[in-house]
Formats: C-alpha cells, sequence, structure tokens
C-alpha cells in the first residue's frame, strides 16, 4: 500500500486545486521548477506552468499581489517559504486582505501557506508559529491542520471559503505523519469545526497542529495510569469552535489547553478565557495552559526539545491538573 | 474616432475643476465642524492626478489613488457623492461608515480602496493586473498608481514596483514629490538627486515633469500610459509641485518655507492650466466661468444630498467580518 505523508497531501490538494479550478493559481518563492523549499509543489509548474508562478523575495508585496489578483476574481495561493518571514508580509494581511470586505463589500479570497513550528536545529527564525498573532486580527480565517486528511480537505476547503485564510501547516508533520491514503474513515468537518480525537472523562486536553499528537501520547501514558483524557483537536483556531470544547469540559470537569506558541496571551488564552466565560460552573478544577517558552527558539535540539511541549511536559502538565 | 489632444486636455482641466470646487467645499466644511474626521486635500495636485485618471477608462483600466487624489478619482469616473458621503458620514458611502474620507473605492470597477500604509498599493494593483493576464484579458489594460515622496521610501514600495517590473506588469507608477511627508522635508526623506532616477535601479522606463504644467504633465502621463499599455512594461513617471495644503486640514503647513511657496515650485496648477487651455485657444472665458459654475452647482448638490441622508446605525449594521457565509457570526 502505498503512503501518503503530511506534505504529499499538501501537495495533492494544489495539484487538485489547480486542475479543477482556473481561478487558482500558486506565488512564491522557489515555487516553481524548483517545486518548493519543502517539495510541496513538486511537479506542478509542468502541469500547469502559467499558474505557479515563482516570487522575487517580496513578503509584503507577495500578499498584496494576492489581495489585488483576488479582487479580479483569482484564488491565489501564497506560499511563505516559512511562517516566521509572514511578518513581513504582516501589514498586508492583517490590514489589506483582513480589511478588504468589511471596508469595501469586495471579497479577498486568499490562502497563504505558513509553514510553522519548529524542527530540530531550524532555529529562532525557521520555527515559529504565528496562529496567534493572526487570530487576533478580525476578518482573517486561521486553520492548523495535524492531520494527513485533514491537511488536504482544509487546504481544499481553505481555497473554498470567499475569505483569507492562513494555512498552517507543520513542518515537522511534513514526512513523520503518514497515513495510507488522503480521506480517512472520520466525519469530513468543515473549517471552524473541532474534532474530539480521543473520548475520556477525567480531563480535557485541547490541542492543535503537531501538538495533537504530542497530547494524544500523553493520553496514552496517562491511560497506563488509569487515567482516561479526551484530546480535542481544535483544526481551526479561528473560527474557534467553543462549542465543542465547552461540551468536552462538561464531560471531564478539567481543561488544559496545548499550544506551541509563544506564552503569552494567544489561542491557549482565549480557550481557557471562553470556557471560564461560558462554563464556568462546568469546572472541577482551575484550568491550565501550556505553551513553549517565553523565548526565542532555540537552535539546538537539547534546547529546543525543552522549548516546546512535548508528551513528558504534557503528561506533567496532565498529572498536575488531576491533582488539583 | 480617438479624443483629440484638445479634448483630452478639456476633459482633464474640467475634472480638476470639480476637484477643486469640491475640495474646497470640503475645507470649509470642516472648518465648520460638519465633517466625520479629518480632511485631506490635494490642492496643487489636481494637474498630475487629473491626467492619471483622464488617461484611464472606468471599469475597464485600474487606478490606485492615494490621498491626494480627487482630480484623478473624479477624471477616472468615480461620482462625487463617494466623497461627500464618505466625509459627511452617509450610510449610502461606498463604504457605509466603515471607512471614510480618502480611504474608498470600488475595487469590483477598478479603484481599489486605499489602506492608510504608503507604498502598499502598488503591488494590489500589480496583482489585479497579473490576474488579467492569467485570464487572458490584459491586452490593451494599464494600471495606474498613485505615490508620493514618503512612500517612495517604504519597503512596500519597492517591493511592488521591483515586483511588477520582473512580471513585466503594464502598470505606471505616479509619483509625485510634492516636497513634503506630513512636515517631513525631502533632505530628510531621500538622498538621490531626483526620485526618477530610481527607475534605472528597476530597470524600467522612468520620465520627470514639472507637476504645476497640466500640458506638460497630461504629455508625460499620456505617454507612459501608452508605453505599458503597448507592452512597454512599468513605467516611472516623477512630478516635481508642492503640495498648497497642509498634510490635512488640520495642519497649517508652517513649516513650508516662504521661498519655496513663492518658487516655481509653488505654481497653482489651476491657474497655470487656465492660462494654458485659453492661451491656446482650447477654451473661451465664457466656457470657463460655464464650467466653475456647474461645478459648484454638482457639488452642492452633492453635499445637500449627503447631508440628508442617514448616518449609520449600530444596531442596523450586521457587523459581518467574514464574506463566507458559513462562517457568519463565528470567530
Amino acid at each position: 500500500m502505498q503512503e501518503v505523508t503530511y506534505i504529499d497531501a499538501i501537495r495533492e490538494a494544489q495539484h487538485d486545486l489547480l486542475a479543477s479550478d482556473d481561478r487558482v493559481f500558486i506565488y512564491g518563492q522557489d515555487v516553481g521548477d524548483f517545486g518548493g523549499a519543502f517539495k510541496a509543489t513538486q511537479g506542478l509548474k509542468t502541469l500547469f506552468p502559467d499558474r505557479v508562478i515563482d516570487s522575487p523575495i517580496s513578503e509584503d508585496a507577495m500578499i498584496g499581489l494576492a489581495v489585488g489578483a483576488s479582487i479580479e476574481g483569482m484564488r491565489p495561493i501564497v506560499e511563505m517559504q516559512f511562517a516566521d518571514f509572514s511578518s513581513v508580509g504582516f501589514n498586508q494581511i492583517v490590514n489589506q486582505a483582513g480589511t478588504q470586505f468589511y471596508r469595501t463589500g469586495v471579497p479577498a479570497p486568499v490562502t497563504v501557506r505558513l509553514p510553522s513550528g519548529g524542527t530540530p536545529g531550524s532555529g529562532p527564525f525557521h520555527s515559529q508559529m504565528m496562529e496567534s498573532v493572526y487570530a487576533y486580527y478580525p476578518g482573517l480565517v486561521i486553520v492548523t491542520p495535524a492531520t494527513v486528511a485533514d491537511a488536504y480537505s482544509m487546504l481544499i476547503d481553505a481555497v473554498a471559503l470567499d475569505d483569507p485564510v492562513l494555512y498552517c501547516e507543520h513542518k515537522f508533520l511534513y514526512r513523520w505523519l503518514k497515513s495510507d491514503r488522503l480521506n480517512d474513515d472520520q466525519e469530513k468537518l468543515p473549517i471552524g469545526r473541532a474534532r474530539i480525537v480521543r473520548a475520556g472523562k477525567h480531563a480535557t486536553v485541547v490541542a492543535y497542529s503537531a501538538m495533537v499528537h504530542e497530547a494524544l501520547r500523553a493520553a496514552d501514558l496517562l491511560a497506563e495510569e488509569g487515567w482516561e483524557i479526551e484530546v480535542v483537536d481544535l483544526r481551526s483556531v479561528k473560527p474557534l469552535d467553543t462549542d465543542t470544547v465547552v461540551a468536552s469540559v462538561a464531560r471531564t470537569g478539567r481543561l488544559l489547553p496545548v499550544g506551541e506558541a509563544f506564552p503569552w496571551g494567544g489561542v491557549t488564552s482565549e480557550i481557557v478565557s471562553r470556557v471560564t466565560n461560558d462554563g464556568f460552573h462546568l469546572l472541577d478544577a482551575p484550568p491550565q495552559r501550556l505553551n513553549s517558552r517565553d523565548t526565542p527558539v532555540p537552535y539546538h535540539p537539547n534546547l529546543w526539545e525543552a522549548h516546546r511541549p512535548t508528551l513528558e511536559s504534557i503528561s506533567a502538565a496532565i498529572r498536575n491538573l488531576l491533582r488539583l | 474616432m480617438p479624443e483629440t489632444w484638445e479634448d483630452h486636455l478639456r476633459r482633464t482641466f474640467r475634472a480638476m475643476i470639480t476637484a477643486r470646487t469640491l475640495e474646497s467645499k470640503l475645507a470649509s466644511l470642516y472648518k465648520a465642524g460638519k465633517i466625520v474626521g479629518g480632511v485631506y486635500i490635494g490642492p496643487g495636485q489636481e494637474a498630475v492626478s487629473a491626467s492619471i485618471g483622464s488617461c484611464l477608462t472606468w471599469n475597464r483600466d485600474i487606478f490606485g489613488a492615494l490621498i491626494r487624489d480627487q482630480g484623478g478619482r473624479t477624471a477616472f469616473g468615480e461620482p462625487i457623492l463617494d466623497a461627500t458621503r464618505s466625509y459627511l458620514g452617509s450610510v449610502n458611502g461606498p463604504s457605509k461608515g466603515r471607512d471614510g474620507n480618502i480611504h474608498r473605492g470600488h475595487p469590483a470597477q477598478g479603484l481599489p480602496a486605499m489602506i492608510s500604509h504608503l507604498g502598499a498599493m502598488v503591488s494590489v494593483v500589480a496583482g489585479m493586473l497579473l490576474a488579467r493576464r492569467l485570464q487572458g484579458r490584459l491586452d490593451g489594460i494599464v494600471g495606474a498608481v498613485s505615490v508620493g515622496d514618503g512612500a517612495s521610501s517604504t519597503g512596500s514600495f519597492h517591493e511592488g514596483v521591483n515586483l511588477a517590473a520582473v512580471e513585466k506588469l503594464p502598470l505606471v507608477v505616479v509619483l509625485t514629490d510634492n516636497q513634503f511627508a506630513y512636515s517631513t522635508p525631502t533632505d530628510r526623506q531621500f538622498r538621490c538627486r531626483s526620485l526618477v532616477d530610481r527607475a534605472i535601479g528597476y530597470g524600467i522606463p522612468g520620465y520627470e515633469v514639472d507637476g504645476t504644467d497640466l500640458l506638460a504633465s497630461l504629455e508625460v502621463i499620456s505617454k507612459a500610459v501608452n508605453e505599458a499599455r503597448q507592452g512597454g512594461g512599468p513605467q516611472l513617471v516623477v512630478a516635481n509641485l508642492l503640495r498648497l495644503s497642509g498634510h490635512g486640514e488640520h495642519d497649517d503647513a508652517s513649516y513650508v518655507p516662504d521661498e519655496m511657496r513663492n518658487s516655481a515650485l509653488g505654481r497653482d496648477c489651476m491657474e497655470v492650466a487656465e492660462h494654458q487651455l485659453l492661451q491656446a485657444g482650447f477654451l473661451t472665458e465664457a466656457e470657463l466661468k460655464s464650467w466653475k459654475t456647474e461645478a459648484a452647482e454638482e457639488v452642492q448638490g452633492a453635499v445637500a444630498l449627503s447631508q440628508q441622508e442617514p448616518a449609520p446605525d449600530p444596531y442596523a449594521d450586521d457587523w459581518a467580518v467574514y464574506a463566507s457565509p458559513e462562517l457568519a457570526g463565528d470567530s
């Protein structure tokens, strides 16, 4: 049986989008004949020579160009070589793409792919998680697929939406995460809906992107100690599926959101805030949060392992939560 | 039959008259406390701006207008009601009160709505042109984008112009050097002899023109637009003039030295144009008088209508931020 990796799913989704919709084009650095820094566009330039376009190293203008093209009815997919570099295009993302529909009534259906998160030895500027930064701004949709099937279907859905979407793909999952096919047996969910990936009754861990897999491993470990941990895969961080999270906390009474982003504010804080507002009476213990450390992402693998949440730190945080 | 040079000039000047009349009225309304927010006008820049707009066709070409482009907006075809409704806070304005003053447009008709961040519209117009190319409808189309000396210092401007050059897009960048970015003079903005020298760096043709001179401005901008239309790629036009107002109506521009006001740069392009057209026999005194009367009536009518219209109602606004119906109400 042929294996499909997470990066294969991203490439296949882009292939299928280009093949089925003339409005779709891909714009980014090295995406053409070279096939992209991570090979997410491998071979696509040969098949669609006019619609896979190499850009100069100009993240601001790349997003501006995509917004302009979307005004004219196109559906651009911009590949940021690394999510970290989208900071150079920040203004165009939040002020141009994010405000256009509200200000003019004309949608800006731009999809920006952000190769996100850490891998050993990548360091401060090739490891960042940007989802919390963009989620702060109105008008943007932020998706964080954690599975091969979601990597495929959420990219298809992102391009179909009439709104600007930041598609945060985790680099650690690119080749590590494999499946036997693009579609799994799970019910297909739209953007904005979370999925309960493991049922439990003692505590709820809410995770997204690569942290879903760390959380599942932690839940396995805790199961050996007799604890049943429920794991929610957010899938989208904006819109955020508050109902599914609150319903899970109603079953478990305990909440631990886990994110790989920096700890100040952000997605995990938002979850704690929403659950305490909407479901304070459901909580049997104060909600806890787990994020990376509040330093730049370190270079050396030893430091990097200790910077982000891992099986060990998530397990410890769950044990602590269960004692509260 | 193609329009004659004389008619093109007359049409451009007619738009300048409307723009100056409208903006003078807006400035008075601001002083009378009738405006929602600030007022940003472009006296002294009408010749350059209207020349851009009059070289473009509404709903066919693209115009990335900036802060001092009432002349160009009017010449391109934006209804003056868009301006009066935006400034007077009518819910019937192009952004229904969600944005104001010069941040207005009709993106689907080729007039994207500027954001405040300078240089940011260069790549947007480039993207609109690239889309037309991919759709096979770029032939004979041109996009123009208006920037100032301040915008020329931004990374966004550089990235946008460079990208347009790489893609060889039919983009005309009109850079109006009006000597001040808010209060910052050009010697604190750049070090090159003239901003037109930047064209060499981008590998595109550059032109420099006296922006107080309508005949010269229209001639140069027409040439640049025609070159772009015919496949010549991006063009840079640098127009030199003096901003004859403050940055906004709240600013008395006391930092502008008198010697500069009294120099050739400080000429009022309206007076120069009037003289040029009368002198050339392209316009009679009687026509000029009737154009000014017409413009005053148009402006008065637009102001009166906009003032009668309701303001946005926060309880009636749907506050929708997503265009996708399936995301309505979520965040």
